[in-house]
C-alpha cells in the first residue's frame, strides 16, 4: 500500500499542473457551497446581533428596512427623515431613553455619523487613543476608518461639500480628529462620528461668523489655485461666535434608537406609534433584519441547488478527465503489466491518486474554508452590510 | 533452463500462428534467437516469459511447467525466476532511474524492496555507468543509458533466465558492444542463461549458440 501511494505520488507530482488543476476543481466543489453558508451564517450572526442590540428603532414612515438598515449599519438612504421633535416625544413618555442619530452624510467613502456620547456607552464603543468628542468640530474615527483613511488624534479631516454646483452651498468643514475608537467588529468601525451638533453645522443650521479658510496657496503654482479648497474650521478662538438658528425641536435627525426601560414600557411606546397619522413609524430591528434574512436565505437555497447542478456537472467532467487520462496512459499500464502487475494493483494504484487528488483537494478545501471563516465576518461587513 | 515441446500459438482473429517443435536452452547457455521481422520472435519470448499462455504444447523454464500455472502463477514465476528487457525499454517517464530500477519491487507484493534490494539496484547501477544518474529522469538520459537502465531492472531480481527483445536494436555500435558486454557480464555473475533476439549479425559469435527461427516457423 505505502508503494501505491509513492508511485500515485511521483505520478501525480511529475504531471503537477494538471493534478493541480484537478485539485482546485476538487477543491471549489466543496468549498462554494461550504463558504456561501459560511458567508450567509456569519451574515445572520452580524446581522441579527446588531439588531438584537437595538430594541426599537423610531424613524420617518416608509421602508422599516430602510431605516434599519441606515440607522443600524449606517447605509446611504433615500427615506424623509424626523425631526429632533421626535426624539423628544419618546423622553417625554418616560418609556424609554432616545438616541438621536444623523446618518446623512459620507466623508470619504466613510459613513459620517452624528450621535449624542451615550451613543457610545450603548453601543459600548470604547476609546483606543485620544479622547471623546467634547467640542464642536471635533470627531471620533472608527477602528477601520481610521486605519483606511491613515488618520490619528490631532490630524484633521475635510468633510466634502454636499453639492459642487451649490454656490450658496454650505463650506465643507474641517473635523479635528480628537480619538479613535477600539475595533468593536460592526458597522461602527467603519465610521466618522461627530456630536450632532456638529452634523446640523454640516447641513448649515449652525453656523459661525468667522471668515472661511482656504488650503495653503504656493504662488509659484498658479495653476494650483483653482484647486484650493474653502472650508469652515471650528477653533476655540471661533467657537463662540457659532450658533444655531430656529428651534431645536425642528433640527433634522435620521432615526431614535428607543431604548425602553422594560418590556411593558417597550409594548406601551409602540402602541403610540400605531396611528395611521402618525408621521413616524417605530419598528422592531430583528424583525425587519429577520424578514431580510428569510429572503437571503432563500436566494441561498436557490444557489445551494445551481450549485449542487453545477457541481454534479464538474464530478462528471472530471471522471471522463480521469477516464480520458487513464486511455492515454494504456501504454504506461501496459508497462506496469509487462512488469508483472496485477490488475488489482493497477486498480489500487489509479484509487491511490484519487485518493491524494482527494486529500488534498479536501486540504485545500480546508485552508480555504478556514481563511474565509478568519475572514468573513470583515467581508460580510464590507461587501454586504456597509 | 528452457524446454519447449510442440509449441503452438495463434493470435485471435489474426494470421499469424507459431509453431515450435522442440527448443532446449540448457542451464547457463547464451542463445541468440534470429529471424526476420514479423516472424514470432518476440512473441516466442512472451509465452516462455508467461506473459501469453500458449494455445498448445508444453513450456518447461527452469523446471516449472508453465501450462499448469494460472495466470497470477506465471506472473509470480515471471517476476522472480525471469528478466526481461523488452524492445520498447518500458521506462516510466515520472520515475527517476532508481526507482524504475526497483519499480518492479514497487508493484509486485511477492517481492520485497529491503535495504538489502536497494544496495544491490546501486551496486548494479554503478556497475553500468548508471551510478551517478539514479536521480535523473528517463529523458534526461541518452538511448544508451536508458537501455542500461532496463537491463539494470531485469537484473535486479537475480533472474535464472534473462530474456532480451533487441535490447541493443536501437544503439550505435559502440554502445551495442557496450551493453552486450554488460549483459553477458551480469548472466555469467548471475549464472543465469540468456536468450536474446537479435538483427546484429556481427554480435552473434560471442554467443555459445545461434538459432534461426526459420526452423520453428510454420
Amino acid at each position: 500500500m505505502q508503494h501505491d501511494f509513492y508511485l500515485a505520488w511521483r505520478y501525480l507530482r511529475h504531471h503537477r499542473t494538471r493534478s493541480l488543476i484537478l485539485i482546485v476543481c476538487l477543491s471549489l466543489l466543496a468549498v462554494l457551497p461550504l463558504a456561501l453558508h459560511i458567508l450567509l451564517d456569519e451574515g445572520e450572526r452580524l446581522m441579527t446581533a446588531r439588531a438584537e442590540a437595538t430594541p426599537l428603532l423610531v424613524g420617518a414612515k416608509g421602508s422599516a428596512m430602510d431605516l434599519t438598515f441606515n440607522a443600524l449599519y449606517f447605509s446611504e438612504s433615500t427615506q424623509t427623515r424626523i425631526t429632533m421633535a421626535e426624539a423628544d416625544r419618546i423622553a417625554l413618555t418616560g418609556w424609554a431613553d432616545p438616541l438621536a442619530i444623523h446618518a446623512r452624510f459620507r466623508v470619504k467613502g466613510h459613513p459620517l455619523v452624528g450621535v449624542s456620547l451615550d451613543y457610545f456607552d450603548f453601543r459600548r464603543l470604547s476609546l483606543w487613543s485620544g479622547q471623546m468628542l467634547a467640542m464642536l468640530g471635533e470627531c471620533v474615527l472608527g477602528a477601520e476608518a481610521a486605519e483606511s483613511l491613515g488618520l490619528k488624534p490631532g490630524d484633521s479631516l475635510l468633510t466634502s461639500p454636499e453639492n459642487l454646483f451649490d454656490l450658496a452651498g454650505v463650506y465643507p468643514l474641517k473635523l479635528h480628529v480628537v480619538g479613535v475608537l477600539g475595533k468593536s467588529h460592526s458597522p461602527d468601525d467603519q465610521a466618522v462620528f461627530v456630536d450632532l451638533q456638529t452634523a446640523w453645522v454640516m447641513e448649515g443650521l449652525g453656523h459661525g461668523h468667522a471668515e472661511a479658510a482656504s488650503s495653503p496657496f504656493d504662488p509659484a503654482d498658479l495653476a494650483a489655485d483653482a484647486k484650493r479648497v474653502t472650508y469652515t474650521e471650528i477653533t476655540p478662538e471661533n467657537l463662540d461666535s457659532f450658533h444655531f438658528h430656529g428651534d431645536p425641536a425642528n433640527y433634522p435627525i435620521s432615526a431614535v434608537i428607543a431604548l425602553p426601560h422594560d418590556h411593558k414600557s417597550g409594548v406601551l411606546l409602540r402602541g403610540r406609534y400605531l396611528s395611521a397619522e402618525d408621521a413616524a413609524q417605530i419598528v422592531l430591528p430583528l424583525e425587519s433584519t429577520r424578514g431580510l434574512l428569510q429572503n437571503i436565505f432563500r436566494v441561498g437555497a436557490l444557489f445551494d441547488g445551481v450549485l449542487l447542478l453545477v457541481g454534479s456537472a464538474t464530478l462528471l467532467v472530471l471522471g471522463l478527465v480521469f477516464a480520458l487520462s487513464l486511455r492515454l496512459r494504456q501504454g504506461e499500464i501496459h508497462t506496469i503489466f509487462l512488469l508483472g502487475c496485477s490488475r488489482a494493483t493497477v486498480v489500487r494504484l489509479v484509487g491511490a491518486e484519487i485518493l491524494l487528488l482527494v486529500v488534498a483537494g479536501g486540504a485545500l478545501s480546508w485552508a480555504l474554508l478556514v481563511w474565509i471563516q478568519c475572514y468573513a465576518g470583515d467581508w460580510v461587513r464590507h461587501f454586504v452590510i456597509s | 533452463m528452457i524446454a519447449i515441446g510442440n509449441l503452438r500459438f495463434r493470435y485471435a482473429g489474426a494470421g499469424f500462428s507459431l509453431h515450435v517443435p522442440e527448443f532446449r536452452i540448457e542451464p547457463g547457455e547464451k542463445v541468440a534467437l534470429i529471424g526476420p521481422s514479423g516472424v514470432g520472435k518476440s512473441t516466442l519470448l512472451k509465452l516462455i516469459a508467461g506473459i501469453m499462455p500458449p494455445g498448445s504444447g508444453s513450456i518447461r523454464v527452469d523446471g516449472t511447467e508453465l501450462q499448469s500455472l494460472d495466470e497470477a502463477g506465471r506472473r509470480n514465476f515471471r517476476i522472480t525466476r525471469i528478466g526481461f528487457v523488452f524492445q520498447e525499454l518500458e521506462l516510466l517517464d515520472y520515475l527517476d532511474v532508481f526507482d524504475n530500477i526497483v519499480h518492479t519491487y514497487r508493484i509486485n507484493p511477492v517481492l520485497k524492496l529491503g535495504a538489502e534490494v536497494r544496495v544491490r539496484a546501486w551496486n548494479l547501477a554503478g556497475e553500468v555507468g548508471l551510478g551517478g544518474k539514479l536521480k535523473r529522469m528517463p529523458r534526461e538520459l541518452s538511448q544508451g543509458e536508458r537501455q542500461r537502465a532496463a537491463l539494470c531492472r531485469a537484473l535486479l531480481p537475480q533472474p535464472r533466465l534473462v530474456l532480451a527483445d533487441e535490447a541493443t536494436g536501437s544503439l550505435d555500435p559502440r554502445n551495442k558492444a557496450h551493453i552486450l558486454d554488460l549483459l553477458f557480464q551480469a548472466v555469467q555473475k548471475q549464472q543465469s542463461s540468456l536468450l536474446a533476439v537479435t538483427h546484429d549479425h556481427e554480435l552473434l559469435p560471442r554467443f555459445d549458440r545461434v538459432v534461426d527461427f526459420h526452423q520453428f516457423h510454420a
